[in-house]
């Protein structure tokens, strides 16, 4: 029986053009053998749900290096539920302080992932939560 | 270079130095199966003088201050003056910059450079709903004239230079520095600094682009017909090789893609109708300093070499000015690690040394926290006495070039050339720069090399201390900067009162006045200083042109 793949959208939140993490990680996950949506830049939460949506992903992993991170992660969760998709995984990585991790969490970003961490880790998180 | 005879009974030396030491690898392998330097230029046990047999010193090297200038732009380099110390600043609001600037120039810092937020080099202003979360973030916020005069308050402008990280609205930024000068009393004639003026890598690696290409090229060879004639010794543009080396790519796509962005540029200045010696004086470039120590210097003096060659052979500049390569220098961001932060500040003096060791014009050193949040004042602090003691107490600013001369060195240097050169051949090939962007041939050599180095630390062939080596507990640090929230709030509120009290008329007039010229082929930069001295804000006038010009639309490639 194959397995069916996992699709993630890996989407750019915000105005940086850092986009060096997400195309490394796309990749990687490209050859851990899931599907993977990269939206480009300057995504606001409100295009990176419809995205979402539109591609019937299971995660959601957003890049972010602006500092943005506490205005423009909470309001992808918030409007994936309000569309009855409050399943998909969302997760961050990005210059984010270890102080406003908490936050984020309670605001329902399952990980955030910090300077230093290896694709496999992401990887095998999003294999343990999506299966 | 060197005599015949004697490279003959070197090489019968070197042919059983090899058999020797063939024996002992095979006792004892070394360390790694193949050494190679961050550009995967494979790297030999020793170097001798077969290594640069062809060397020719006066071809190759010549003096400092002389065609090709490899050896450096001036003749006596550091011993007259020092690089200059310039860190990248910027962040919250105006008032806030203004005091970190003056804490700076009060430590011993000799120029400024701006960091803009996100808002402004996309010429949006702060109340945009772009700008959600972003003011004031990663750089000091601007909307108009009036930030712009806060931002330099006691700051005279003919004392200092200034640096402006500024791609997209460059021309607009500009046009605020000139009409401040205007209001200090200080002439343009010897208005000092640079914008950065850099929309190719934009595109390729750094993203804050407005417009598509054709008008941005415009803008760009506007600001050098305009300075060329009312601010002389402003340098007009800073082609930049730092963000694509940080986007991932190797030492020589750096420099060959930075190369031949500057070759699009200068391109579409001839095509403009300027004569190359009279802008290309101004033209200057930055570039990154990154881990590996040699092969960096090497890459900053084979660019200079290639630079040279190009201006002269293939745009025929005949001053010296137009075929030297000036640039400024950065310490590697993507080097810093959050773990172990303190490890930073060791990497950054290293970076800086070959920064200094390579012939830099200036020199930013990176603060050791900045893999975690902006740099605190302490850290700040810590990355400009780095380079301090680069520049003032190890000798290392004493005698120009000191490594030239070096097999090791000089073989590097002319490997680099030769294979810079290549890759702006198959540029060429591809129909230049600018085409080569837009069928995301750069984006995705660096993608590549992007990839690999993640693949070689995770698989431990690249070590990073205290990622996959050395690991161990450390303390974060504690007095980590983080904006104050209610900066964009107080910035929105400036903003709408700038619109009650500013004469809306002349706004009005001075943005028509910019509309029309902006469907013409005539320059656009007096009439955006108009605009900008009648206090139109950054976010109005990037509108005007985005309706003219249309806006740029990324094609993503993976």
């Amino acid at each position: 029986m194959s397995e069916k793949k996992i699709r993630v959208l890996v989407a750019k939140a915000g105005l940086d053009g850092h986009d060096r993490g997400a195309k490394v990680i796309s990749q990687a996950l490209k050859d851990a053998g899931m599907e993977v949506i990269y939206t480009g830049l300057r995504q606001a939460p409100e295009q990176i749900v419809e995205t979402a949506i539109q591609e019937d992903v299971q995660v959601v992993g957003i890049s972010i290096l602006s500092g943005a991170h506490m205005d423009l992660l909470p309001p992808v969760v918030e409007l994936l539920r309000s569309q009855d998709a409050g399943d998909v995984l969302v997760i961050a990585g990005g210059v984010i302080p270890k102080e406003d991790i908490p936050f984020l969490k309670e605001a329902g970003i399952a990980e955030v992932y910090t300077p230093g961490t290896s694709t496999e880790e992401i990887i095998n998180y999003i294999r343990e939560q999506v299966s | 270079m060197f005599e015949k005879e004697k490279l003959e009974r070197l090489k019968e030396k070197r042919e059983a130095f090899d058999k020797l030491l063939e024996k002992r690898l095979q006792k004892r392998p070394e360390r790694k199966e193949k050494f190679v330097t961050d550009s995967y230029i494979p790297v030999q046990t020793v170097y001798t003088p077969l290594e640069i047999e062809g060397f020719d010193y006066e071809e190759q090297l010549g003096f400092p201050g002389e065609y090709p200038f490899t050896r450096g732009v001036q003749p006596n380099m550091y011993r007259g003056r020092l690089f200059t110390m310039r860190q990248y600043a910027g962040y919250g609001s105006a008032e806030e910059t203004n005091k970190r600037f003056r804490y700076l120039l009060e430590q011993g810092q000799t120029g400024l450079s701006i960091a803009f937020d996100l808002p402004t080099q996309i010429g949006y202003d702060s109340d945009h709903p772009m700008a959600r979360g972003e003011v004031g973030k990663v750089g000091v916020s601007i909307d108009s004239l009036w930030d712009m005069e806060t931002l330099f308050d006691s700051i005279p402008l003919d004392k200092v230079t200034t640096s402006m990280t500024i791609n997209s609205p460059a021309a607009v930024l500009l046009a605020m520095y000139l009409a401040l000068a205007e209001k200090q009393g200080v002439s343009l004639e010897h208005l000092g600094g640079t914008i950065q003026n850099d929309i190719l890598k934009e595109y390729v690696a750094r993203g804050t682009y407005i417009f598509p290409p054709e008008p941005s090229m415009r803008l760009i060879t506007d600001t050098f017909a305009y300075c060329g004639e009312k601010v002389p010794a402003w340098n007009t543009i800073s082609i930049s090789g730092y963000h694509i080396r940080e986007a991932g790519s190797t030492a020589v796509q750096e420099i060959a893609f930075t190369l031949a962005n500057g070759i699009a540029y200068v391109d579409a200045a001839v095509k403009a109708g300027l004569e190359v010696d009279k802008f290309a004086p101004r033209l200057s470039f930055f570039f990154n300093a990154h881990q590996d120590f040699f092969e960096e210097i090497a890459k900053f003096r084979a660019a200079r070499r290639a630079w040279a060659r190009i201006m002269k052979e293939r745009f025929g500049a005949q001053d010296p000015r137009s075929q030297m390569l000036r640039f400024h220098t950065q310490t590697a961001g993507c080097s810093l690690t959050a773990q172990q932060p303190m490890v930073n500040i060791v990497r950054v003096a290293f970076q800086a040394l070959s920064a200094c060791l390579g012939g830099t014009q200036s020199l930013h050193t990176n603060s050791y926290d900045e893999a975690l949040a902006l740099p605190s004042e302490h850290a700040v602090l810590m990355a400009l006495r780095t380079q301090q003691v680069v520049g003032y107490e190890i000798g290392a600013t004493d005698t120009v070039d000191p490594v030239g001369g070096s097999y090791f060195i000089e073989s590097l240097t002319d490997e680099i050339e030769q294979q810079v050169m290549d890759y702006i051949q198959r540029i060429d090939e591809l129909g230049g720069a600018v085409k080569a962007i837009e069928e995301g041939y750069m984006q995705q050599e660096i993608q590549k090399s992007a990839y690999e180095y993640q693949k070689e630390v995770e698989e431990k062939s690249r070590v990073v201390i205290g990622v996959n080596k050395f690991v161990s507990e450390y303390e974060d640090p504690t007095d980590l900067l983080k904006v104050d929230p209610a900066v964009a709030e107080r910035q929105v509120e400036k903003l709408s009162a700038l619109r009650q009290e500013r004469d809306g008329q002349k706004v009005a007039e001075a943005l028509k006045n910019l509309r029309s010229v902006a469907q013409t082929d005539n320059n656009l930069m007096p009439y955006i200083v108009e605009a900008v001295k009648a206090y139109a804000t950054i976010g109005e006038i990037c509108d005007v042109l985005r309706e003219i010009f249309g806006e740029f639309q990324q094609q993503v490639v993976l």
